[in-house]
């Protein structure tokens, strides 16, 4: 069979998986596998990681051979970190981000206000890091690498493109392209991570809704040798008129993020040639700064999700279910949190120690996630493009007030940057049962970091359940149906700066906390009762 | 006093619903409704020392 060769949509910036044929393509009956993941951009890659290091087998299939060029993501917040960090892949991250915490608003050149995001101390990761997308995705791959060669069964497949899908009540079937031929795969299990525009949304038919921001946003990265600091700068309606807004951004390898809001009926590839694009920048940098244009794109945006994110034995995560607008930094940083959400659950589902209904908590508990990022990522976009005249007075008037009286700041909305979700109401919580627990610490709340003497909170966390006992005895709970909650006994010894009192006790003398495997607070107790701790195993594993 | 430091809960939450009354109305129609709002507002602070420093600081600043 003469083939046609497959054609990149775009170029990369690193070629790391390239085509090589697998045994499976060879088989004469289709082979089986337990996980397969469509897509290997940094949702894939991490779904890919979760699994192989519980010792899950995963097939990640990716149409390209490498990671895209271009850098798209560039912030990257706390939460992600932590959540890369329980796979061993955030060492380099933060090595290599640039750390920044100063913003500062301008209107008309005139500078309103600034903030600082004031992180709180006591936690590993900073409030956010600047990173070019192709590093944070090349050093998930680096993590895979590593893993492989310690035993994690994973394998990505570079050049396999998937182009049919048959969904059957306990299997799935793929059809796969490569530059040798089509072949064909079985997967229990199929996790869509192919991105905004997935194709497997499309070939099973499913709906994809939301809002359509009509305005485009040239960005351009750029190297220069001017002085700005690392700092958040934002400007709206600036005299340059480069852009309605203008964003610049610090990112490593003295490359800076220019992004341009430019309106809705623009001609892309005018607006991309060269000299456009340089008619922009030296317009804002003015006419002495010299620079080098790294990069550039032109990107418009929309606001929507899945109705469900779950179909059977098909699941989808990352941009693939959801999409948001770049305000407020919650694509990546989101897809991030769905794949931690989901790791643990379909490991128990596999390895028969939780019902295959777990899965619809993945379901729900990140639509409620999906609806958060949107809501907060439509109303920055609503304030930084306004729709109507009357919406433009008001966010002016707005931008007036807030250089001079403090209440108009908290008004200004330059992107509300990405914070975890807490799983309020979800079925998987136990009521709260600590009387004074401080209510960031909630049941259904990401657990916030804390310096333990020897190091942090969230590395003795996660993985598995744990039981945290904080002044308090416990003697554990049998294990059910194998799974088991490790014990984590820690007093005021343990805690120097008194952070760990503060996050988990607030007006309570002790604790008793049950900590899912994604390091969200399941229950918690004045006191250890197992009867109560029992049931709350089982509910967390949707047994209940 | 008037207070000029922030006192809204959800900052947020609230500009999304004023923008939102806003919504389907004309410009003339929208002037109008910021018009009932302010008096409404104005009536519920009622104090006219507050009153009269909030039309001060609301004056375009030169
Ligand atoms: C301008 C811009 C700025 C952004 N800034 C930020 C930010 O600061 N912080 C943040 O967190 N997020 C940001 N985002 C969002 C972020 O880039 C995305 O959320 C993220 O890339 C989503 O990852 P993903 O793995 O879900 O999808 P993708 O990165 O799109 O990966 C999908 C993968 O699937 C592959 N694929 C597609 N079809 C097939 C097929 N048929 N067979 C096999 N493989 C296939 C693709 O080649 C690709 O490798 C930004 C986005 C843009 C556009």
């Amino acid at each position: 069979m003469t083939h046609k060769p497959m054609q990149d949509r775009y170029n990369l910036a690193f070629k790391l998986y390239p085509y090589t044929r697998s045994p499976d393509q060879d088989a004469v009956d289709p082979v089986r596998r337990p996980v397969v993941v469509m897509g290997g951009g940094p949702i894939g890659v991490a779904t890919a990681l979760d699994l192989g290091l519980q010792g899950i087998p995963v097939v990640v299939l990716d149409d390209h051979e490498g990671i895209g060029q271009g850098s798209r993501a560039i912030c990257f917040a706390k939460r992600c970190l932590e959540i890369a960090d329980r796979y061993g892949a955030a060492a380099p991250m933060l090595d290599k981000g640039v750390v920044w915490n100063l913003g500062k608003v301008f209107h008309e050149d005139r500078k309103v206000f600034e903030f600082n995001l004031l992180p709180e101390a006591g936690h590993k990761f900073p409030a956010f890091i600047n990173l070019q997308q192709p590093y944070f995705e090349k050093f998930l791959i680096d993590r895979v690498r590593q893993a492989q060669a310690e035993g994690a069964p994973i394998e990505i497949r570079g050049r396999n493109a998937v182009f049919g899908v048959d969904v059957a009540e306990d299997h799935v079937t793929l059809q796969i392209d490569t530059p040798e031929g089509a072949y064909v795969l079985e997967a229990d299990w199929l996790i869509g991570c192919d991105g905004a525009s997935s194709p497997l949304r499309k070939m099973m038919g499913l709906d994809f809704e939301g809002r359509v921001f009509q305005d485009s946003f040239l960005i351009a990265d750029i190297t220069m040798q001017a002085a700005f600091p690392t700092e958040r700068w934002f400007w709206f309606e600036p005299s340059h008129k480069a852009g309605a807004s203008t964003l610049l951004h610090k990112q490593p390898d003295g490359v800076w993020r220019v992004d341009f809001q430019i309106g809705w009926d623009v001609n892309r590839a005018e607006e991309l040639k060269e000299e456009n694009v340089r008619r922009r920048l030296t317009a804002m940098l003015g006419p002495d700064v010299e620079y080098d244009i790294v990069w550039t794109s032109i990107y418009t945006f929309q606001c929507r999700r899945m109705k469900k994110f779950r179909h059977g034995r098909v699941i989808f995560a990352g941009d693939a279910a959801h999409q948001v607008s770049p305000f407020g930094a919650r694509g990546a940083n989101s897809g991030m949190q769905d794949v931690d959400n989901l790791g643990w659950k379909l490991g128990m589902v596999l390895r028969g120690q939780a019902p295959e209904g777990l899965l619809d908590s993945y379901d729900a508990e990140r639509r409620h996630g999906a609806d958060e990022n949107i809501l907060n990522s439509t109303r920055s976009t609503d304030f930084i493009t306004p729709k109507s005249k009357i919406s433009h007075i008001f966010r002016n008037a707005v931008l007036d007030l807030a250089e001079r009286y403090p209440f108009a700041r908290p008004l200004v909305n330059s992107g509300r940057l990405s914070v975890p979700c807490t799983y309020d109401g979800s079925a998987l919580n136990t009521p709260d049962a600590l009387p004074g627990g401080p209510a960031r610490t909630r049941p259904g709340s990401p657990c916030p970091d804390a310096p333990l003497g020897d190091g942090f909170l969230l590395n003795r966390l996660g993985g598995g359940f744990t039981l945290l006992a904080l002044n308090a005895e416990t003697p554990g709970i049998p294990a059910d149906d194998g799974v088991a909650a490790n014990i984590l006994a820690l007093t005021g010894a343990d805690d120097p700066t008194g952070a760990l009192a503060a996050r988990y006790l607030g007006e309570a003398p002790a604790a008793i906390y049950l900590i899912r495997p994604d390091q969200h607070v399941a229950g918690r107790w004045a006191s250890f009762d197992e009867t109560a701790v029992r049931a709350a195993l089982r509910r967390a594993c949707g047994k209940e | 006093m008037l207070n000029t430091n922030p006192n809204i809960a959800d900052p947020d939450g609230f500009y999304a619903a004023l923008i939102a009354a806003h919504d389907g109305l004309s410009e003339e129609q929208s002037a109008a409704l910021n018009a009932r709002l302010i008096l409404i507002l104005a009536n519920h602070v009622g104090d006219p020392e507050v009153l009269r420093a909030a039309l001060a600081a609301a004056r375009p600043a030169n």
